[in-house]
């Protein structure tokens, strides 16, 4: 890699435009970076250590290769080494900069939401982090969260309130956890079951069962929120039952639900099946909602963090890959196999694309169906308890804007992005609006009172 | 039976089987319909929902070239969520012998220290009576929440609910050797120790032995539901995972394997017992 060059070299400039130092632009320094998967290794921290000694003893550039021409490298680099314990300095970079952990086990749930998780092992991204990661399909998400807190699992795919419900301890024992990374925005759709192709208002839902993914999952919340716009209240007027993804279009074919709200490939599958049509899509009710995070423990960040950070910045990496539409059908090929999603590549590479059908007989075209922003918003983890506290799911007084900055690692996010190279924001918090209706996350507790339909 | 009677059997047997395929082929010959949608519409569909229907059930040769799909190469690898049959076949039956063999090694001592002594016989029946019709599957969640790792809470669902019919058969074989018997042994003032394993074990063998047969047939029902359960590996697993892709096909094939393992399993102890058994 061009940036580590031998600092010992007068020639070579090391206070240049990245954070190597060794490429004049950050674009240029990141391409490097792609192309080379050996970084990590242990000759090449040595350079970095060298190289910070010799930028710290020499703050000028021009300096430093004025210092060397003079008197050549050997002799500089004994000379700094008699007062300098260079070695010291390389063993301790060496540890902080070691993967605790190379080998790592991270569950996941076959939806398209698993995306960036799925895809950044057939594609190389795990590697290049050096890390050797097992992906592992998992039946459901009860049994993924006890799998992650058994510690089975390193990390792992949840639906982004989850991670919210863990620490809090809704559902479970409170175990502090963290988002690092969103993994996927919008991506969901409602499906209702062929018979119901005329019933398109949701006044004429009264009665109907649906099915969403569990009960800590914004499949719930968008739902009950769309119902509950329409008249109905969720708990009353409907059934809402949680389903693991892969068994709803059993379900709905089986007749035993009317409908559901859920994650990709599902609905499309639905489709392909010829036993359900896609009523709408999720994000015309909120253009940029989250859905799936990659999730960790605090405990893992704490106790093993550079594997943690090698793991956050492979996800990273892949989702500003699966961002851009023109990667998508690649990634399509990539993850529909038996390994990862197990489905058609015709219905995955429609979900990816936004190439669709949508089950009436129409060719939709929304490229946006699913999109991939890793940046955890802690508005949305706002949003999310409001729903929560809505529905009766989280009782009592909650520090709203304490709970999302311990859980959705905004911070962090930023760093890594900046590094792939992604657009990032400036504040951890944004206003947004579901269904037309303003939220902001400065006041939760007036928003949960402005509803009708509530369980408070 | 004669000869002649097992032939007979044996084509009956047949004709069955032929009945029984050539109805299923003719309920899931493929209905008539048109394509209903255009071509570039149809091709974003399965077949069947082009023709604006649900798709079908399999046939029979789908099902036979799916079997043979998989007969051809049942050890592959293709990482970690994608393995030969076989070896997802291999994976229950290890756990299940493993489960297995734990029980087998707690339910006969113990069996017969209770069939040995009529006071604890009485005293450990009460709890027996209500372990035993518990669901295996019921022990899931516990086993997840207090031994933490799902590989081994599913052993650990294999052992509980293969101990309790060999515990009682054990028992009961044991309580119930014939008193001449022990008598005679009494007479002959024979050692305890020797009283127990050339008088009393040789005459509970074959009661003990059915109790094994008849666990070794309930771990091999609950294998396939706890690893559907929790997933991973096994061809509960597997099962699971062709449900997921609404694979009939795979998931008949899959039937087909457990029933043919299962009977395996349940003639090799048969085996076993008509070893032990000896005419009176």
């Amino acid at each position: 890699m061009s940036g580590f060059k031998d600092p010992y070299d007068p020639n070579v400039k090391l206070t240049a435009g990245c954070s190597c130092g060794g490429h004049s632009t950050q674009a240029q320094h990141d391409s490097a970076d792609a192309e080379d998967p050996a970084s990590g290794s242990d000759a090449l921290h040595e350079r970095v250590v060298e190289s910070a000694v010799m930028r710290a003893l020499f703050p000028q550039d021009e300096l430093r290769r004025r210092f060397l021409q003079a008197v050549g490298a050997g002799t500089a680099m004994s000379a700094i080494s008699t007062f300098f314990p260079l070695g010291t300095a390389k063993e301790a970079f060496a540890q902080t900069g070691k993967l605790e952990k190379a080998a790592v086990k991270i569950g996941f749930i076959p939806i398209t939401c698993a995306t960036p998780i799925i895809m950044a092992l057939p594609m190389g991204f795990y590697a290049r982090q050096g890390l050797n990661v097992d992906v592992v399909k998992t039946a459901g998400w009860a049994v993924i969260r006890d799998k992650t807190l058994n510690k089975e699992y390193d990390a792992a795919h949840m639906l982004s309130p989850m991670p919210l419900a863990i620490t809090l301890g809704i559902g479970s024992n409170p175990v502090p956890y963290t988002i690092p990374a969103i993994e996927n925005i919008n991506g969901q759709a409602i499906t209702l079951a062929v018979k119901h192709k005329d019933k398109r208002d949701p006044k004429q839902w009264k009665g109907f069962k649906f099915a969403v993914p569990f009960d800590y999952s914004m499949h719930n919340y968008l739902l009950r929120y769309y119902l509950a716009e329409a008249g109905l209240d969720p708990d009353k007027d409907v059934q809402i039952r949680s389903v693991p993804p892969p068994e709803m279009v059993a379900n709905l074919r089986a007749d035993n639900i009317d409908g559901f709200l859920a994650p990709d490939p599902v609905n499309q599958r639905a489709v392909y099946d010829g036993v359900g049509f896609i009523h709408m899509l999720t994000k015309e009710m909120w253009d940029g909602h989250p859905c799936c995070a990659f999730a960790a423990s605090k405990e893992f960040v704490t106790t093993a963090p550079n594997t943690y950070r090698a793991l956050v910045k492979a996800i990273v990496d892949a989702t500003a890959y699966a961002a851009k539409p023109e990667n998508r059908k690649q990634i399509a090929e990539a993850i529909a196999p038996a390994n990862f999603l197990n489905q058609p590549v015709t219905v995955v590479e429609q979900v990816l694309t936004g190439n669709y059908a949508d089950g009436l007989g129409n060719i939709m075209k929304v490229p946006n169906r699913i999109d991939f922003d890793p940046f955890p918003w802690q508005s949305f983890a706002v949003w999310i308890m409001t729903q929560m506290k809505r529905w009766g799911q989280l009782k009592g007084d909650v520090d709203y804007a304490k709970v999302a900055r311990e859980v959705f690692l905004a911070t962090d996010a930023v760093k890594l992005m900046k590094e792939a190279g992604m657009k990032t924001p400036t504040a951890n918090s944004k206003k947004f609006s579901v269904m037309g209706k303003e939220f902001d996350p400065a006041k939760p507790d007036a928003y949960i009172a402005s509803f009708a339909i509530k369980r408070t | 039976m004669p000869r002649s009677g097992r032939a007979a059997a044996a084509i009956l047997s047949c004709l069955m089987f032929v009945v029984f395929v050539a109805i299923w082929h003719m309920a899931t010959l493929p209905t008539a319909g048109v394509q209903t949608a255009d071509d570039e519409y149809a091709k974003l569909l399965g077949s069947n929902a082009a023709k604006g229907q649900k798709s079908a059930f399999p046939s029979p040769k789908d099902v036979a070239l799916k079997m043979w799909e998989h007969a051809k190469d049942p050890f592959f690898v293709r990482g970690t969520n994608d393995q030969g049959i076989g070896i997802q076949l291999a994976y229950s039956v290890g756990r299940v012998l493993f489960g297995f063999g734990l029980a087998v090694l707690v339910a006969i001592p113990v069996g017969f220290l209770i069939g040995m002594s009529p006071l604890f016989y009485r005293a450990f029946d009460p709890f027996i009576q209500v372990l035993k019709p518990i669901s295996p599957l019921a022990w899931m969640p516990l086993a997840l929440f207090t031994i933490k790792d799902s590989a081994t809470s599913s052993i650990f669902v294999i052992f509980i609910c293969s101990l309790w019919p060999m515990l009682i058969n054990t028992a009961f074989g044991v309580s119930a050797v014939r008193r001449e018997w022990l008598n005679v042994a009494r007479t002959l003032e024979v050692s305890p120790l020797r009283k127990a394993f050339q008088v009393v074990l040789p005459a509970a063998a074959p009661t003990i032995m059915t109790g094994m047969r008849i666990s070794v047939g309930i771990a091999w029902l609950v294998i396939v539901a706890a690893e559907m359960l929790v997933g991973g590996t096994g061809i509960g697993y597997f099962v699971w995972n062709e449900w997921n892709n609404l694979s009939i096909s795979n998931i008949l094939c899959a039937i087909l394997l457990i029933g043919l393992v299962g009977m395996l399993l349940d003639q090799i102890l048969a085996w076993l017992t008509q070893a032990v058994s000896y005419p009176e």
